[in-house]
């Protein structure tokens, strides 16, 4: 069936801030659709709350909306772009449930829109789990035995007839919020009383518990000539209980029959055929019992999802992509294969690798929460590997997850670990048990003990016992021999072991053993991703690395190389560029977002781009982002592989965060051609004395500092230099185990702690400038000139992570002198260090005086929020001037003239952290960000608050509790709030204040157990607004209970003076206007927001 | 102790590798299968006789094997060629693990060979003879073995699978709707497990059988089954269907599908490496439906060649256009080149066996 010509304009729905169960894979859906669909010649318009995705950038869409991703927001799109159809299957949860309330409340009928890739009776079908549950049945497939409840007398009935243990699941929720095992009646009340405030029908599902079984997933399409077919088929290593997105997952499926395979596959078609989804992907889950194969189904995503994205990428079958071109009419045989180029897409991929997706979690991060696992997900990111064996695939998907591990190697030693503490940790699933798995192993536990306390299938213990009974080999031939053979090496890096296991087991360094084995004749060879196991030829070069007897890298290299001389042409130039492995606190999309540029940049400099990452959820892991995609971790020892083979004219390592910057040093000793900045130029940025030299040396001030490599040391530079002080170990991102510091007391717990963070370097001492306002400045130079690209003031003071705190542009608080001033400083840094690329500054401004706190040369997180602010692209311009460009070949943007406000908000996972307090600090804690553009700041901070979902209240009880130093400042917004009519609310200390200053303000008791008590009256949810300022790390406990139920019960909590002036800022604009939207494209062709001035 | 083996292709290309237990040589013609799962069932069917059988899937013996997943009593391939076989398998139904299987088949096994390398050879180069050798490493006197070995093309294997005597797989559920003929080639159990589901008592004949003795029987129709070999080589088995088109129905499913071709006036030609997996997307001309499906053969039904038009292609392979399946105008004669009984593989097009149903039907009113 051709196209739909009876539509001409989609609005695509996107999925809004990165969030745990959330991430990078709905830019790459959304980008994919977008792509899709405007080859198709439709007219895009595309709505998303995230400046940081590819999707977003102008050139995606024809109308790009970065607004508030909530029913009322896309109403008003529709009714300024009036689209003839909306897809909300490829946004995640988020798009979905928007698209639900936007039928449910007419505006789709109102507005004659139609929907596209599932109806709202599919959603409802598919999502409403009795709707679903009738479904199954009717089918003749299997489901646990279930009941629902909307309050707790009808939950309380389900239990007695059940009994423990039992699974709560809130309806409609994404990455399953709020629910939970529960194996007795206080976890009962506890769990499904949480679970039906955080349904947004106030309904949970109460579920006979398999825990223990084998948990399947398969992704499905379907097209609209009804023909389906299975993209990939998902096993969880870790048994059901463990949420899929925090389980370590292989495929294909490793322990199904071709019979069960097959009796799932034909569950699959039946039931995406009864719940109806036409066209497009879905996710359907299943459970087998161990012992006798019953199969149940868990559930069904009527969309795309983060599984669809690792299927897309652990086959070669964009999803994506098929399903926007399904959505508007094509069928699957209509649509070619891009890989193979002749055959069709309607056939299920076969893969001849296994791969292994590893979730990265960031419990460091949170160390008031315990990192136990469970039907809530956890993980922030993941990566993904690809082996000719699982051995392999398990190993480097170890390595690619840059926790400090090289493979399946030890970080304790097992004989020191009691038996009871391996058995507990075998047995309560958690982030390091797969390490204890092979510490259980090496301690003599048989792999069917293992498997019956860890409930992870046997299959899997064994492959795992096999690596470590070959480890065991390896150290005892050593031993005998003092040298490994060839042979037996060989067979290590078939088994997946790197490099650097395999030196530090034979007591020589990476490169020594590295040089050895490449001696031996020993190298990774490189193998095609094609969607069907070599049967047709591929022409998507997608690559990944294992120990074979052909390279395939090679050979395709070879071929191409000789066609262009053959045509008489010169050989291409290649730049690799290096991304940031998997998602992390401190290091996600934004990176992704960069990197993607560079391979943009790449092209259209007419050069042969090349990406490195390992990391499955990505746009830049796309197959048709780059030239060429090595799916592979980032290590050096990896990296220099492909290295070897590709050798590249350039590689940009500056745009995937922390991750490739790490490897700069070593990757250039080695050969790397690397281009931009130089490493030397890195490293005088991230060393503490030359950086201070440096500073010094272009006149420009710094808070004083010193660098440490001892407690005694740290000691005395704190003593020269004065308290607070701003501590963290060196060579990290996010601000990890960052903080700030009042007494020695306190600094030398950090030094103990910080020891394991940052292994070697030193730890850096700041004196910590109180009330000072921060500023961010991302630029680009090409060695001779320097455009200051965007300066960001900072909402919060400096001390709270710049990854943390909201920021503005163009600043609204500060002097045009100053910002004069950080222009010369930043153009000053710039061009001493010789930057050729991009460079982000952070200074700190208090009085008068400008500080640079400090310089990064390289990509920020703030890059993409600050292209999508003054429209222009700066990581491709600066990727081409890394490529030989100048800064006077472009046509750039000044902020200057901008006409309106634009505002970074992050978005924080307390929620997922239950006992973690919400104070902000130096420590990086959020995991995305959302931007509010407005006219004017009031407007642009409310809808940045919309888009983080804490939307600022326009009525009601806001409660007020500052701390002393805070409590004159704070009369003034507070008289403001009680102008605007809300009722305030205090404890006793701001209460008195606010009183004796003319506040009207109800005293409330901070605890007990009253009907006056604040906690009471949000549980209630009689309270709209919390602005609560903490006193330092001595804040007292009542106050963390009282943000702890802000959380639970998304009442918006502000935890900072200036957070709390921007607020009433927001809440006092959004008061006196009506909200109005506008696309990015309208914004920039305001003829008067463009100039040219340096 | 590692144990060398290799495989030596007809072209010179060597692949080293180990053994499992059985030693010594096997020769035969080195095909690709490129499904994941059901190695058993690849094991066990018939159509495998004379060919060495490699998996592109890695990991092979995950589940172990079984009593059940089983196409025929024996093992079939000449030899295995994995990338690495699995030690401990988990399944519930298991009851032995695959390595145990085939020594006890006495099947010489290899791994720790690069499979893809190999499969992309056959793919340039088109299948060709190899042999397994865990004794003779030498190329020219593997060369020189390998030069005695006949080629598939020509080759009749249908002899060395056929059953010696007839027997009746008999309809489940009691009494039976329809009384099958069965000429069987190499025929796979899930056929009759399918057929016997579908009501039918099958007549299991060696394909050697005369017409006038399966008459005998007084079937309600003719299903000729799939098999080994070239099928333009299965002369008698072309000449007795014959004697049934316009007589009876009949259904051809992959080698009885070429020799209804044949038999039909039609001709056959080598793919260059064949179709071997489960997942080749097939179009049904009848309803444009488009189902995965389960192949297995190295010939192919030329339909350009028929003098007239009688024959129509029912069946469209998406990825080549290839011929899978044909019917005749005027008779009861519909065949399919691939695998409607699936095992291993989707079972999108197990719905076909209904027109074999229905023109029993119509036959018999």
């Amino acid at each position: 069936m051709p196209k739909r010509t009876d539509i001409k304009k989609i609005l695509l729905l996107g999925s809004g801030p990165i969030v745990i169960g959330q991430a990078c894979e709905f830019d790459y859906s959304g980008a994919q659709a977008c792509k899709a669909l405007k080859e198709e010649g439709y007219e895009i318009v595309l709505a998303n709350s995230n400046p940081a995705t590819i999707m977003t950038d102008p050139e995606f869409a024809d109308q790009t909306y970065i607004e508030p991703l909530t029913p009322e927001f896309i109403e008003y799109i529709i009714e300024k772009e009036r689209p003839d159809a909306i897809l909300p299957t490829l946004g995640g949860q988020t798009a979905l449930n928007i698209a639900i309330k936007l039928w449910e409340n007419g505006v789709l009928e109102k507005y004659d829109v139609k929907m596209l890739g599932a109806d709202y009776d599919v959603i409802k079908k598919a999502e409403d789990r009795e709707q679903f549950k009738q479904a199954v049945l009717k089918i003749g497939l299997d489901l646990p035995q279930s009941s629902f409840a909307k309050n707790m007398d009808e939950a309380w009935k389900v239990v007695k007839e059940m009994g423990y243990p039992l699974i709560i699941r809130p309806s409609f929720t994404l990455g399953g919020t709020g629910g939970g095992i529960v194996h007795n009646d206080e976890e009962f009340e506890k769990t499904a009383s949480l679970g039906m405030e955080s349904s947004i029908i106030n309904e949970v599902l109460i579920e006979e518990s398999i825990v223990g079984w084998k948990e399947y997933e398969l992704e499905v399409m379907r097209d609209n000539k009804d023909n389906v077919v299975i993209v990939c088929s998902i096993e969880n290593l870790d048994a059901m209980g463990v949420h899929t997105g925090d389980s370590i997952t292989v495929a294909p499926a490793q322990t199904l029959t071709d019979k069960e395979y097959q009796a799932m596959r034909d569950a699959s078609l039946a039931l995406i055929r009864e719940i109806g989804v036409e066209t497009g992907g879905s996710n359907i889950q299943f459970a087998v019992d161990p012992k006798d194969g019953r199969m149940v189904v868990i559930e069904m995503n009527p969309r795309v999802s983060r599984s669809s994205a690792l299927a897309s990428k652990a086959t070669g079958f964009p999803i994506a992509k098929f399903a926007a071109k399904l959505a508007i009419g094509y069928s699957l045989d209509e649509i070619q294969n891009d890989i193979t180029r002749e055959t069709p897409a309607s056939f299920e991929p076969t893969i001849d690798y296994c791969v292994v997706k590893m979730p990265r979690f960031t419990f460091e991060k949170f160390p008031e929460a315990k990192d136990i696992l469970g039907v809530q997900m956890k993980s922030v990111g993941e990566t993904m590997s690809i082996g000719r064996t699982f051995k392999e695939a398990l190993q480097k998907a170890l390595r690619g997850l840059e926790i400090g591990h090289s493979g399946l190697d030890n970080k304790l030693n097992f004989k020191d670990i009691p038996d009871d503490k391996i058995a507990l940790r075998l047995k309560e699933p958690n982030a390091s048990r797969i390490f204890y798995v092979k510490y259980a192993l090496q301690k003599g536990m048989s792999p069917e003990e293992i498997s019956k306390i860890s409930l992870i299938d046997i299959w899997y213990i064994a492959h795992i016992k096999q690596i470590v009974d070959f480890e065991n080999v390896l150290i005892a031939t050593f031993k005998k021999d003092k040298a490994l053979g060839k042979d037996i090496i060989r067979k290590a890096k078939k088994y997946g072991f790197s490099d650097v296991q395999l030196a530090r087991l034979m007591g020589m360094k990476e490169l020594a053993f590295r040089r050895i084995r490449k001696e031996m004749g020993i190298v990774a060879t490189f193998k095609q991703v094609d969607t069907c196991a070599a049967e047709f030829e591929a022409h998507t070069p997608y690559y990944y690395s294992t120990y074979e007897s052909e390279d395939e890298a090679i050979i395709e290299d070879r071929k191409l190389t000789e066609k262009l001389k053959k045509q008489g042409q010169a050989d291409r130039k290649k730049i690799m560029i290096l991304g940031g492995g998997p998602n992390r606190i401190g290091q996600g999309i934004e990176f992704d977002y960069c990197c993607c540029h560079a391979s943009f940049a790449v092209g259209e400099m007419g050069y042969e781009s090349i990406m490195v990452n390992s990391n499955p959820e990505t746009v830049s892991t796309d197959y048709d982002t780059s030239d060429r995609l090595y799916f592979e971790p980032l290590t050096f020892e990896d990296v220099m592989n492909i290295l070897d083979v590709e050798h590249p004219d350039g590689v940009i390592v500056q745009y995937g965060g922390q991750t490739p910057l790490n490897l700069a040093r070593r990757l250039a000793d080695s050969g790397a051609p690397i281009i931009g900045t130089s490493v030397d130029s890195i490293d005088l940025a991230e060393n503490r004395e030359r950086f201070s030299d440096f500073i010094g040396s272009v006149g420009i001030q710094q808070p004083a500092n010193g660098s440490a490599v001892s407690a005694e040391e740290a000691v005395d530079i704190a003593r020269r230099i004065g308290y607070p002080l701003l501590v963290r170990p060196s060579y990290v991102l996010g601000g990890r185990a960052m903080r700030i510091v009042y007494d020695e007391e306190s600094l030398l717990s950090f030094i103990s702690e910080a020891k394991e963070v940052s292994a070697g370097h030193p730890i850096l001492i700041d004196r910590f400038i109180e009330d000072a306002i921060e500023v961010d400045v991302d630029a680009i130079c090409d060695g001779k000139e320097t455009k200051v690209a965007g300066i960001m003031e900072h909402i919060e003071h400096a001390g709270i992570h710049s990854g943390d705190s909201a920021c503005c542009i163009p600043p609204p608080t500060i002097s045009e002198e100053l910002i004069e001033q950080i222009k010369t400083y930043t153009c000053k840094i710039a061009e001493g260090l010789k930057v050729v690329g991009l460079l982000n500054i952070q200074f700190a401004i208090k009085g008068s005086a400008v500080y640079v706190l400090e310089v990064n040369p390289r990509a920020s997180r703030t890059v993409p929020f600050v292209s999508k602010a003054i429209g222009t692209p700066l990581a491709k311009v600066a990727a081409q001037v890394m490529m030989g460009k100048n800064l006077t070949d472009f046509d750039l943007k000044d902020q200057k003239d901008l006409k309106y406000m634009s505002i970074k908000e992050s978005v924080l996972p307390f929620s997922r952290f239950s006992g973690v307090d919400i104070v902000l600090g130096p420590e990086m804690k959020s995991t995305g960000e959302v931007m509010g553009i407005a006219d004017d700041f009031g407007v642009a901070f409310a809808k940045s608050q919309l888009c983080a979902n804490q939307g600022l209240p326009g009525k009601g009880k806001i409660f007020v509790s500052v701390k002393d130093e805070d409590k004159r400042n704070s009369i003034f917004f507070a008289k403001k709030l009680a102008d605007l009519n809300f009722k305030l609310v205090s404890t006793k200390g701001t209460a008195r204040v606010l009183k004796t200053n003319g506040v009207d303000v109800q005293l409330v008791d901070k605890n007990g157990e009253g009907k006056n008590n604040v906690l009471t009256l949000i549980k209630k949810n009689e309270i709209n607004l919390i602005i609560n300022t903490p006193s330092g790390k001595r804040s007292e406990s009542d106050m963390r209970a009282i943000r702890a139920a802000a959380i639970l019960h998304n009442v918006p909590c502000i935890t900072t003076l200036q957070g709390a002036w921007a607020a009433v800022n927001g809440i006092e604009a959004s008061a006196k206007k009506k909200f109005t939207v506008k696309s990015l494209q309208d914004y920039y062709n305001s003829a008067d927001t463009i100039s040219n001035s340096k | 102790m590692m144990k060398k083996a290799i495989l030596y292709l007809e072209d010179g290309t060597r692949f080293a590798g180990t053994f499992l237990a059985v030693s010594g040589e096997t020769a035969g013609e080195v095909v690709f299968n490129t499904a994941m799962s059901g190695y058993q069932e690849i094991l066990t069917d018939p159509s495998y006789a004379g060919q060495i059988v490699t998996m592109t899937y890695p990991l092979i013996g995950n589940y172990g094997v079984n009593e059940e997943d089983i196409e025929s009593k024996g093992v079939h391939v000449k030899g295995f060629v994995v990338k690495e076989f699995c030690r401990q398998h988990s399944n519930f139904r298991a009851t032995k693990n695959l390595i145990d299987y085939l020594n006890d088949n006495k099947i010489i096994a290899i791994e720790d060979i690069d499979t893809r390398a190999l499969t992309r050879h056959l793919r340039l180069f088109g299948v060709m003879k190899g042999i397994i050798s865990t004794e003779d490493f030498d190329s020219e006197s593997l060369a020189k073995k390998l030069a005695q070995i006949p080629s598939m093309a020509g080759s009749d294997w249908v002899k060395e699978v056929t059953t010696k005597k007839t027997y009746v797989w008999p309809a489940e559920g009691g009494a039976a709707r329809f009384k099958v003929a069965a000429i069987d080639c190499g025929i796979k159990f899930n056929i009759l497990r399918v057929l016997a589901g579908l009501g039918c008592d099958i007549h299991v004949f060696p394909a050697k059988t005369l017409p006038k003795e399966i008459l005998a029987i007084n079937p309600d129709g003719i299903l000729v089954s799939n098999g080994p070999g070239d099928p333009a080589a299965v002369t008698y088995v072309i000449e007795n269907l014959k004697s049934f088109i316009g007589k009876l129905p009949v259904f051809g499913i992959c080698l009885g599908h070429q020799m209804l071709g044949l038999a039909l006036g039609g001709e056959t030609y080598k793919l260059k490496f064949g179709h071997h997996g489960a997942n080749h997307p097939v179009k049904h001309m009848v309803n444009n439906q488009i189902g995965i499906t389960s192949q297995n053969h190295g010939f192919c039904v030329d339909l350009k060649s028929f003098k007239n038009d009688d024959v129509e292609m029912v069946d469209l392979n998406l990825n080549d256009n290839t011929v899978e399946g044909m019917r005749h105008k005027k008779y009861p004669v519909i065949s399919f080149q691939h695998h409607p009984e699936a095992s291993p593989g989707p079972h999108d097009a197990q719905y076909l066996f209904k027109y074999f149903v229905e023109m029993m039907e119509e036959h018999k009113s």
